[in-house]
């Protein structure tokens, strides 16, 4: 009994919409905002990362025939979707002042992700641990080779900084930050897998949780994301992409040996007998029968 | 009417949707003023101790918090930074002191084995020492709840603590004092398990209301 590995989906919305991403660049839409957390708490998921990669302009949902009304900003999708999500909900993108964060906080945010603002002025990371303490702050990382090189990149993912990861991971530690989300650039949206090197180096270095992200393809992928130290397993694509990516995703790292949560114990109502249930002569398609018991 | 107590910490927000879920009648108390018309509270909490501990000096809460749960004997709940503001003294960011309904002290968790990070973040069990009593009803002995926390409440009597998870040494979960409850882990958070919390705190302030 101690903390459970976690599985986070990573939702990223951009002028409005749920987007899928490759390599920081590419960006499909997958759907309005809502339908996907709704899912998601439905399913009882672990925690969801909801990053605003928004580059310029408004968020239209261009639909005006869903029931919500078309939201122009972030922050009023936010207080919407937080309504229907009671599991922690961590967001970035965009945040560039404490006023920022207070802002998500406000509306439903539990953690809030810094990332470019962080370079730019570290002393934000120290500011924010102070007033909303660091279990709220998560520094965002992103890293990509430059010129033979591991950098920390920034302005999503557009404007390498030099910084070497691991000194940046440990940097932000000592600032305030409560735990990283740790992304690799080259492996979004390809499905082949963590960049489990960088992974062991970060956690090794710092000794706040570190939130794996960027390439998973397959369920069993997860599970090589926390044997390199990481304390959650976070993916993006994945959960759009494949049936019950929660209960899989779970099964997966739990086959492998990992202490997760599984998806269906902590249901407050009593356990139904699932086993109990005698088995059924009829045959398999028998609808009606279905239904009465179902 | 339960009251959500705002001392401009905290997630309010994530508190207020539970307690709507859970179809509780609350209203926020941005003031000290607004306590008077509440029958319960619930303090949710995110931020520092010795932050949280000067707003309640300074804001005036401490006087009217300590009238209305303390002389008037009205139900409590906190959450979290709510939960450890119920302890004697603070450790974090120096030595502050606390609402002192429940004797003890907040220290930083410091688990020995040096694998574990701190925060402690994420999905825990807890193990209730009570059951079909208080916040835990209908949970059995057990459910996993989310924590996000670097310090812990340290009870002085065992008897306070209702339910402790483990966290390289153990942590306590969940403490109660007669009328006074306080939860580590975020039930707001917490899913079925945490809206379980919030629904059981709502009904035991429902059924003193009609006795």
């Amino acid at each position: 009994m101690s903390v459970k590995a976690r599985l986070i989906p990573v939702l990223l919305l951009k002028n409005g919409l749920l987007v899928r991403s490759e390599d920081f660049q590419t960006h499909q839409i997958i759907g309005n905002p809502y339908n996907e957390v709704a899912r998601f708490n439905q399913w009882n998921v672990d925690e969801l990362v909801y990053l605003d990669i928004t580059r310029e302009g408004e968020h239209d949902l261009r639909r005006d025939d869903l029931k919500h009304h078309n939201s122009t900003n972030f922050l009023d999708i936010l207080e919407n979707l937080s309504l229907k999500c009671f599991m922690p909900l961590t967001c970035g993108g965009r945040i560039r002042s404490i006023q920022d964060m207070r802002e998500r906080f406000l509306r439903g945010a539990d953690k809030v992700i810094v990332n470019t603002q962080a370079v730019r002025t570290p002393s934000i990371l120290e500011k924010a641990a102070s007033v909303f303490g660091r279990q709220a702050v998560v520094l965002g990382m992103d890293v990509k080779c430059v010129n033979g090189s591991e950098q920390v990149c920034i302005a999503c993912g557009q404007e390498p900084t030099g910084l070497d990861p691991v000194q940046w991971a440990q940097n932000a530690e000592k600032l305030g930050a409560g735990e990283i989300l740790l992304q690799r650039i080259e492996r979004d949206g390809k499905g082949l897998g963590y960049d489990t090197d960088l992974i062991q180096k970060v956690t090794r270095a710092v000794n706040i949780p570190v939130i794996a992200c960027s390439g998973v393809g397959q369920f069993t992928d997860y599970a090589a994301g926390i044997r390199a130290g990481a304390s959650a397993v976070a993916a993006a694509n994945i959960w759009h992409f494949k049936e019950l990516s929660d209960r899989q995703g779970k099964r997966a790292l739990h086959e492998a040996g990992i202490n997760v949560r599984l998806p269906f114990s902590t249901d407050s109502r009593p356990k139904r007998r699932r086993q109990a249930r005698p088995k059924r002569q009829s045959p398999p398609f028998d609808f009606k029968q279905e239904t009465i018991l179902a | 009417m339960i009251g959500l107590i705002d001392i401009g910490l905290g997630n309010q927000r994530s508190v207020a949707n539970a307690l709507e879920a859970v179809e509780a009648v609350y209203r926020p108390c941005l003031q000290p003023e607004d306590l008077a018309s509440c029958s319960a509270f619930v303090l949710p909490g995110v931020g520092s101790f010795a932050d949280a501990s000067q707003r309640l000096t300074r804001q005036g809460w401490l006087m009217a918090l300590n009238q209305e749960v303390q002389d008037k004997q009205k139900p409590y709940l906190g959450i979290c930074l709510g939960m450890q503001l119920l302890a004697t003294t603070g450790f974090e960011n120096g030595t502050s002191p606390g609402l002192n309904w429940i004797p003890g002290e907040v220290q930083p968790l410091a688990p020995r084995d040096p694998e574990l990070t701190i925060p402690h973040m994420g999905w825990n069990d807890v193990l209730f020492h009570e059951m079909e009593t208080g916040l835990s009803k209908g949970l059995g002995t057990s459910a996993c709840f989310y924590f996000m926390h670097s310090f812990q409440f340290c009870a002085e009597t065992a008897k306070h603590v209702k339910g402790i998870t483990e966290y390289g040494s153990q942590v306590t979960a969940c403490v109660e004092n007669h009328h006074i409850w306080g939860a580590q882990f975020h039930p707001e958070k917490s899913q079925g398990a945490g809206l379980s919390v919030i629904r059981n705190f709502n009904h035991l302030v429902s059924a003193r209301h009609e006795c």
